[in-house]
């Protein structure tokens, strides 16, 4: 049985991988999936806190977290879609029209 | 490990958000079978929608209520914050009409989409748990990155869209990691059980969980409303989204970020008040310098009220830094009068533009004092409000804002906050020297007055004129919404 420490320094290294890869990659589906990790990153530490704890909040919090990813997954990918037809690329460099 | 205990069900707090939802998911039934020449049917039934919300929603003032276990609770501050949120969705429809059928966008997802965004906003001013928090945040979020990149055949538009979407999710995870710490420290994801801890356990606040999961949570929402150093989609996405939606977003969700944002910090962190004062000073002055100055060198009129939205974000910022129950209603006297104001100055820049988001810039409005000398001197009153020029509502609320501050004793703050407010003037001036005093060749006789533009335009100027004379009334009001 690991310490809660364990599990949290495991979430804590998830996340911070997440935001670094938001931070340096250039295509927008790579950085899309950087967000799911950092949310994933989110679910663990909630369920680590939610067995340490003995209360089931954490649990139904996850929950609620994935359904909402799922529905933000959705419009993000339809978004990429949109802006492929107009531009045909979805590199984040080429997010330009507007003055960064 | 223990079971889920079902509370009572008592409906009648979340009534507004029922309502609304359920004439939102009818009007996107309705509208498979509403020819597209029709579409704007739709509109007034929304807005039919939003009355009978409102007024579900004004019954519910001076009797607050928990439901859900302390979940929800709709209280004085829910319900002022609410009808502000009614107004701007409101609003922004009734600007919404012309500009769809100009830009050949009229497809009637459009107003079921602002009113979920609503929704979301609601839940986020009632939400007394960090989950109802989220979930109203991330309901309106998702409306909003699709209404931002609503236009689908604009590059601009898909590029808004796309933005905001990625770095909305983006400061969600931040948000949601600082709820987890929380939840973690102080075993509870509803505020008051987290007040609750916090006031039996005080050795928490040296917790590190606990303080970084109180300062990713001020990330999150500094995000959401648009604060420096997090503001950097905003000029973007304004720009880019359809100027109906850019109206809307500048105010119905800022507020409800806000909304949010005080609950959580006033109710759940009141042990931590000093440091997370001093954050929210130097926010409040970066946010109110960095919109200001970058906001003196933008042409693009949409830009520069992006930039203005992001000052004005600022000001509230000031009123939230003193903490006390007066700056608190100020920022509810501010939201209020900014939605009305700002959303009137866009009603304006609806009219004058051309199809495909052009004639938006600064020089675009050379002339308009002559030719059109009614639609100038309306600018100009939305001009002189957001400057903070009496006697306009903008007046009312920035003075009420800095003297909330100089009450708490941040005399500087106030201070730099009157210096900023005396810089943007600059920037709005400038567009009523080009009204007046450019000659133009152009004769605006494109601009066509509708019926639902000139009901926003006199909906605005009233209230931005009678907040501004008037102001008691209403300021007895957001005073008594003060109590949580």
């Amino acid at each position: 049985m690991l310490a809660l420490n364990n599990y949290l320094i495991l979430s804590a290294i998830l996340f911070s991988i997440g935001t670094i890869g938001v931070l340096v990659r250039r295509n927008a589906i790579v950085i899309f999936m950087c967000i799911e990790l950092m949310l994933n990153a989110v679910n663990l530490t909630l369920i680590s806190f939610s067995h340490y704890l003995g209360s089931i909040d954490g649990q139904v919090f996850v929950f609620f977290i994935m359904t909402v990813a799922a529905a933000e997954a959705a419009v993000g990918l339809a978004l990429m879609i949109a802006f492929y037809k107009n531009r045909e690329s979805i590199d984040v460099e080429d997010v330009n029209m507007l003055k960064l | 490990m223990e079971t889920i205990a079902i509370p009572a069900i008592n409906l009648a707090p979340i009534m507004p958000e029922i309502i609304l939802s359920c004439i939102a998911m009818l009007l996107l039934l309705v509208n498979v079978f509403v020819p597209s020449e029709s579409k704007g049917y739709l509109g007034v039934l929304s807005l039919v929608g939003l009355v009978a919300t409102a007024a579900s929603v004004v019954s519910g003032w001076g009797q607050p209520v928990a439901a859900f276990g302390g979940a929800v609770q709709l209280d004085n501050f829910a319900v002022f914050f609410k009808l502000i949120f009614i107004c701007s969705a409101a609003l922004a429809i009734l600007i919404s009409d012309k500009y769809v059928v100009r830009e050949e966008i009229n497809h009637g997802e459009l107003y079921p989409l602002i009113l979920f965004a609503t929704v979301g906003m609601m839940l986020m001013a009632c939400g007394m748990d960090l989950m109802v928090i989220f979930l109203g945040l991330e309901v309106l979020s998702i409306s909003l990155y699709v209404l931002a990149g609503f236009n689908r055949g604009s590059l601009k538009s898909n590029e808004a869209g796309l933005k905001y979407f990625l770095l909305g999710a983006f400061s969600t995870g931040f948000l949601l990691y600082g709820m987890a710490l929380t939840y973690g420290a102080t075993g509870s994801t509803k505020i008051g059980n987290i007040a609750g801890f916090v006031a039996t356990n005080p050795q928490v606040a040296t917790n590190s969980l606990f303080v970084v999961g109180m300062l990713l949570i001020a990330v999150g929402f500094s995000f959401k409303t648009a604060a420096a150093p997090f503001h950097m989609w905003t000029p973007d996405v304004y720009e880019g989204a359809p100027t109906p939606i850019t109206a809307f977003m500048s105010a119905g969700p800022k507020a409800a970020a806000f909304a949010a944002f005080i609950r959580v910090m006033i109710v759940a962190f009141p042990t931590l008040k000093h440091d997370w004062t001093d954050l929210l000073w130097i926010l409040a002055v970066l946010t109110m310098t960095v919109g200001n100055i970058i906001a003196l060198s933008q042409d693009n009129i949409k830009r520069m009220l992006a930039y203005s939205s992001i000052a004005h974000a600022g000001y509230a910022l000031v009123g939230f830094t003193a903490c006390n129950p007066e700056g608190v209603a100020g920022i509810l006297f501010y939201m209020l009068s900014y939605t009305f104001m700002n959303i009137g100055a866009f009603a304006v820049i609806v009219l004058i533009g051309k199809k495909g988001e052009a004639n938006g810039n600064v020089q675009d409005f050379a002339g308009l004092g002559q030719k059109r000398p009614l639609l100038a001197a309306i600018l100009c009153v939305f001009l002189f409000s957001l400057a903070g020029i009496p006697p306009t509502a903008g007046f009312v609320g920035k003075f009420y804002l800095f003297s909330a501050a100089i009450k708490s004793g941040y005399i500087w703050l106030a201070i730099i906050g009157v210096l900023n407010s005396a810089a943007s003037v600059y920037y709005y001036l400038r567009v009523m020297v080009y009204m007046y005093f450019k000659p133009s060749e152009e004769d605006f006789d494109w601009v066509g007055m509708t019926p639902a533009i000139a009901v926003c335009l006199l909906l605005c100027v009233a209230t931005t004129l009678v907040l501004g004379v008037v102001p008691g009334t209403v300021l007895e009001l957001a005073q008594k919404a003060v109590q949580f």
